[in-house]
């Protein structure tokens, strides 16, 4: 049983920091949501202020940790151009692109994960900064939170589009 | 004990700081599709390719971006709707500019 260097950053890319990205997310939505003044009481509000703090900037944390190390870790190995006549196995792109019914993977999932999966941590550190700035008055700023819960949403779906596609070319060309 | 409200200006220059974060994201990738010199020019790391420079640049510019933001609207209150309507705008222009469907338009 071993698992090779690229295999244990692909895992950490992908299935670590995804799994506390999901967790951070679905904690930090529904503490936004649910951050109303007729929902909760004043002391109410300062304990969910401080969760919502930490969950938001974890997710925001998780999501710069997923994209510094896809894009210069794991990309890297991905697009490596194969030496004349080699083996394509351990060239995902060039294995993709080399058969008509597999070079939509890279086209279109590769070209699209690549890029939207950086919106990600960029909208849900704005949302951490928010969600610090404001502190328990974010629950009378009911347009604001409205705004944050949707820019949250947004950051959830770019980064669900990149696990989404990254866990599938994984399967199809897996980086090894 | 009763405290100030804060105004909303730097909470307003942080969303619309990553909002142009993404657009530019969006924009260097439709441009580094539309001319493959300027894609050249955006391999800043040679490994990772044009993909550093176009999100290298998001990051700079959204980051410049909430700086100068945040200094002109420290201490004020502005128009909300407004900044978030633009916000809107910029975020869905980013993502469309980095669609492949719609960036393989401009490919050369």
């Amino acid at each position: 049983m071993s698992v090779s260097l690229r295999e244990l950053w692909t895992v950490f890319h992908g299935l670590i920091f995804g799994s506390l990205f999901l967790l951070a997310f679905a904690g930090g939505l529904a503490g936004l949501y649910s951050l109303k003044p007729e929902w909760v009481t004043v002391s109410g509000i300062q304990e969910r202020i401080r969760r919502l703090m930490v969950g938001t900037w974890v997710m925001a944390i998780v999501a710069w940790a997923t994209v510094i190390s896809g894009t210069y870790f794991i990309y890297p190995w991905y697009r490596a151009k194969p030496p004349e006549g080699a083996d394509l196995t351990g060239f995902p792109r060039y294995l993709l692109l080399s058969k008509p019914e597999t070079a939509e993977w890279h086209k279109f999932g590769m070209e699209w994960k690549e890029h939207v999966g950086w919106f990600a941590p960029i909208l849900a550190t704005a949302v951490a900064y928010v969600v610090a700035y404001y502190g328990p008055q974010l629950a009378k700023e009911q347009k604001i939170r409205r705004t944050l819960v949707w820019l949250f949403v947004v950051a959830f779906a770019t980064a669900g589009v990149a696990g989404l596609f990254g866990a599938f070319l994984n399967k199809v060309a897996p980086v090894r | 004990m009763k405290t100030m409200d804060k105004p909303n200006g730097p909470a307003m220059a942080a969303i619309l700081a990553g909002a142009i974060g993404v657009f530019v994201i969006g924009v260097m990738t439709t441009l580094a599709e539309a001319s493959g010199s300027f894609g050249s020019m955006l391999a800043w790391v040679g490994p990772v390719g044009p993909l550093s420079g176009k999100t290298g640049m998001g990051v700079i510019v959204w980051l410049a971006t909430w700086i100068i933001l945040g200094s002109m609207y420290k201490g004020k209150n502005v128009e909300p709707g407004r900044i978030t309507q633009w916000s809107w705008i910029l975020i869905v222009l980013g993502l469309l500019g980095t669609f492949p469907k719609f960036f393989d338009l401009f490919a050369k």
